[in-house]
C-alpha cells in the first residue's frame, strides 16, 4: 500500500478523527474501572504482594482544600487494567527497550485480531488455547497478521468476585495459553503480544507448565507485550480492531495500569 | 438479686441520642496510683515502706509514721460494709441522671475504711471484696461486691457502669480471615453479644475456617479491608451506629528486623494493615463509638486494641513487625484520651508469639486463639484497659518493669 512517498506523507488524520465523530468508527473501552476490590494476583503470602488499587482523598472542597477534589491513589505496576513490558519477566530482562519507559511508542498502536475461546473456557475453567485453536480460526479469518496483538476472548471479564479469579485449594483456574501456541504464535505468526480478560496473560495453572507461565517466558524474552485484565473483547470483531495501549511513562516500569482503547469499524453502515 | 438484664429493644428514632457525661475525673499523681492498679484489674494500696501501715485515700505521707515511702501494694481486699447509704440527688450532672446510687463505708481487714460504691447485691454489715474500677472518665473508684458471686451480678446497673460487658452488645471483629479474628468472634458470640460482625477483606480469596466462621450463632459477615480507606468508611457508614464494641484483631506477622528485610514493601503491608488499619478504623467509627457512651444497656463501650507485647521492646527477629506494634501501641494511647469524653474504653490487650503459622518456627509457649478471645472477654466483663495475655506477655512486662536495658539485650542475643 505505501508505495510511493506521497502516500506515506499524507494520511488523512482528519478524515481518520471524522470518522471517529461520525461514529464509522466506534471506541470501545477495553478498561476495567480501577478500584480498590478488584482483585490482584495471588502470590504465597510469604513473597512479595502486588499492591491493589488505593485512593485517599487529599480534600474535597473542605478544610483540606476549598475548591477542590483530588486523591492520592497507589497501587502496583500490574493492577487492574494493566500492561505487562518485556523488562517484567526474567527472559526479557536483558533486551533493549524493554521497559514501559523505552519502549517505542508507536507500538502502542497495533492491529487486533480476536479469537474466542469463551465457550470452551465456560465448559472448563482449565481450557488451554492450543495450536489446533489458532489454525482453525485462521481457516475462517485469515492467517494472523504480523506484529497483531492476539486478544483471547474468554468472556471472563463478564464474572466477578470469587468466579473471576477462581481460587481453589490448588490455585487459581483460569482459562489461557498452553506453551506450544505461546512460542507458535511468537515464532511463525510475530504477535505484537497477547491480551487477556484474566489476571494474567498466563492460565491460572501455568506454574505447572513447562516452562512455568510460557506467556510470559515467550513473549517477554521476545520482546512481546501482554495486555490483562481486558473487558469487553465480545465488542470486538475478529479482526480488523486497532488497539491504543499506552502504558505509563515510568522510569524502568515493569508494567503499568492504562486504558485499553480499541478503535472497531462500525459493522454496517447505515445509509 | 440482680435483676437479669433483658435484650433491649430497637431504639425509639424519634428519642435523642443522650451526650455521654463523666463523672469527676481529676486525681492527685499519687492517686493516679490507683489508676495504674485498677487499669489491670488489681487491688492495690499504699502500703507504708516504714511502719507497713496499710493507706486510704493515697497520701504523700504515712499518717501514722510520716514516712515519704508509701508504694502501691497488693492488698487483702476483703472487708465488711459497715454503713451504706443510698443517694437520690444530685448536682453532678453524670450522677444525677443515674439516681438513685448507693455507695457505703467499707472497713478493710487490712486496716483503712474506704467509702466505696455498692453492688446492689451488697447488704450493709456483709462482708465484702473491693474491686479498684475505671470509671467513665477513665480513673480509679472502689467498688464493693458480694463476697461470693451472686446470680447476674454482672447485670446489676452500677457494676455494668464500670463494665464493658458483651452481653446484648453488638461487637464488630475487624477481621475475620485468621485464626484470632475467629476465635474473637466465637468468644464474643458465646459471651452473650447480641450480633458479631466481622469484618472479612478480599472476598473473592477464599480463607481457612470461613464454612465455620458462617455458621457461629450470631455472626454477620460484613465486607472490611482495613488496608482500603474507602472500604472502612463504608463499613462504618453502614454498621458504625451499631457497633459498641470494636474488636481491632488485624494482624501482620513477618520475621525480620531492619537490615535484615530487603525493601520496604513488606515492611509498607505490615504499617498499611496495623498502624494505618488502626488509624482508619478509629476514624471511622471513633467519632460514633464516641457518641454513643451513654446509648443505654447498649452504649457504646469499648475499643479492644489487639496488639504484640513487642510493642513495649523489640524483638530483632521479629524487628520490623516489633516497630509497626509499638506505632499500634502510641496510637491506642492517643485514641484512649480521644475516646475518654465518651466514656469508651481503649482496652490494649498485649500477647506473645500465638498457635499460628507465622509463629510456626518460634518454640511453645505459645497462645492459642481461643486462649486470646476467652482473655478479651473477660477483660471486657472485667473492663480492664491493659491486658497480659499468656506467659510470654506476662514474663515481657515483668522483666521490662525490672530493667529495662537488660531485656533490650537479652530480646537482642
Amino acid at each position: 500500500m505505501t508505495t510511493t512517498a506521497n502516500a506515506i506523507a499524507s494520511p488523512d488524520l482528519l478524515a481518520f478523527a471524522g470518522a471517529i465523530a461520525a461514529g464509522e468508527i466506534e471506541v470501545v473501552d477495553l478498561t476495567h474501572t480501577l478500584s480498590p476490590d478488584f482483585p490482584t494476583i495471588v502470590m504465597p503470602p510469604e513473597l512479595g504482594q502486588c499492591a491493589p488499587f488505593r485512593m485517599e482523598e487529599v480534600s474535597r472542597y473542605d478544610e483540606r482544600g476549598s475548591a477542590w477534589y483530588w486523591n492520592n491513589i497507589s497501587m502496583g505496576e500490574h493492577t487492574g487494567t494493566h500492561f505487562d513490558a518485556p523488562v517484567h519477566w526474567i527472559s526479557g530482562k536483558d533486551l533493549p527497550e524493554n521497559s514501559v519507559d523505552t519502549i517505542p511508542v508507536a507500538n502502542f498502536i497495533a492491529p487486533a485480531v480476536v479469537i474466542d475461546i469463551s465457550q470452551q473456557s465456560a465448559a472448563n475453567a482449565d481450557y488451554e488455547l492450543t495450536v489446533a485453536d489458532v489454525e482453525a480460526w485462521e481457516i475462517l479469518h485469515g492467517r494472523i497478521p504480523p506484529r497483531s496483538w492476539v486478544l483471547l476472548r474468554t468472556d471472563w471479564s463478564k464474572r466477578s468476585g470469587r468466579d473471576y479469579v477462581n481460587m481453589r485449594e490448588d490455585g487459581q483456574h483460569t482459562p489461557g495459553p498452553c506453551p506450544e501456541v505461546v512460542r507458535f504464535l511468537v515464532e511463525q505468526r510475530d504477535l505484537h503480544g497477547l491480551g487477556t480478560e484474566t489476571i494474567g496473560t498466563d492460565a491460572g495453572q501455568a506454574f505447572h507448565f513447562n516452562p512455568p507461565y510460557p506467556a510470559h517466558f515467550y513473549m517477554h524474552g521476545k520482546g512481546r507485550y501482554g495486555l490483562q485484565c481486558l473487558a469487553n473483547l465480545d465488542r470486538l470483531p475478529p479482526t480488523g480492531a486497532v488497539i491504543l495501549a499506552a502504558p505509563l511513562k515510568i522510569r524502568r516500569g515493569s508494567g503499568s495500569p492504562l486504558r485499553v482503547l480499541a478503535l472497531v469499524p462500525r459493522a454496517e453502515k447505515r445509509a | 438479686m440482680t435483676e437479669p438484664l433483658s435484650r433491649p429493644k430497637r431504639k425509639d428514632p424519634l428519642k435523642k441520642t443522650r451526650i455521654p457525661l463523666l463523672p469527676q475525673g481529676t486525681r492527685s499523681r499519687t492517686a493516679l496510683g490507683l489508676t495504674a492498679a485498677a487499669a489491670e484489674g488489681r487491688f492495690q494500696l499504699q502500703v507504708c515502706g516504714d511502719c507497713a501501715a496499710v493507706v486510704y485515700p493515697p497520701r504523700d505521707a504515712c499518717p501514722r509514721c510520716l514516712s515519704a515511702s508509701l508504694p502501691f501494694c497488693d492488698v487483702d481486699n476483703r472487708g465488711t460494709l459497715l454503713a451504706e447509704t443510698t443517694i437520690r440527688t444530685s448536682t453532678d450532672v453524670y450522677f444525677r441522671e443515674r439516681m438513685p446510687w448507693r455507695i457505703g463505708t467499707v472497713l478493710l481487714d487490712a486496716g483503712p475504711a474506704i467509702v466505696a460504691h455498692l453492688h446492689g447485691d451488697l447488704r450493709e454489715g456483709e462482708r465484702t471484696r473491693l474491686e479498684l474500677k475505671l470509671d467513665k472518665s477513665g480513673q480509679a473508684i472502689v467498688i464493693a461486691l458480694p463476697a461470693r458471686d451472686t446470680p447476674n451480678m454482672a447485670d446489676d446497673p452500677q457494676w455494668r457502669e464500670l463494665t464493658c460487658d458483651p452481653k446484648y452488645r453488638r461487637v464488630l471483629v475487624t477481621d475475620g480471615r485468621t485464626a484470632v479474628g475467629q476465635a474473637m468472634a466465637e468468644a464474643l458470640s458465646q459471651a452473650g453479644a447480641s450480633i458479631v460482625f466481622v469484618g472479612v477483606a478480599d472476598p473473592w480469596k477464599p480463607f481457612p475456617g470461613e464454612e465455620r466462621l458462617r455458621k457461629l450463632e450470631r455472626v454477620e459477615i460484613v465486607v472490611l479491608d482495613l488496608t482500603d480507606t474507602i472500604s472502612v468508611n463504608e463499613c462504618a457508614g453502614e454498621f458504625a451506629p451499631r457497633v459498641d464494641i470494636l474488636v481491632n484483631t488485624a494482624e501482620h506477622v513477618r520475621t525480620g528486623g531492619i537490615v535484615e528485610r530487603k525493601g520496604l514493601t513488606v515492611a509498607r503491608e505490615e504499617l498499611e494493615v496495623r498502624y494505618l488499619g488502626l488509624m482508619r478504623i478509629a476514624q471511622a467509627f471513633g467519632p460514633v463509638l464516641r457518641a454513643r457512651g451513654a446509648d443505654g444497656i447498649n452504649s457504646a463501650a469499648a475499643f479492644v486494641n489487639l496488639v504484640s507485647v513487642f510493642a513495649l521492646a523489640s524483638w530483632p527477629a521479629y524487628g520490623a513487625f516489633s516497630a509497626t506494634e509499638a506505632a499500634c501501641l502510641s496510637a491506642a494511647q492517643s485514641l484512649r484520651a480521644e475516646l475518654r469524653p465518651g466514656g469508651v474504653k481503649v482496652v490494649n490487650v498485649f500477647f506473645g508469639p500465638l498457635e499460628t503459622e507465622w509463629y510456626q518456627a518460634v518454640p511453645p509457649p505459645k497462645l492459642a486463639p481461643s486462649a486470646l478471645g476467652r482473655a478479651v472477654v473477660q477483660a471486657l466483663r472485667q473492663g480492664l484497659e491493659d491486658v497480659f495475655v499468656g506467659d510470654i506477655a506476662e514474663d515481657i512486662r515483668a522483666r521490662l518493669a525490672v530493667n529495662p536495658k537488660a531485656l533490650e539485650r537479652e530480646l537482642g542475643s
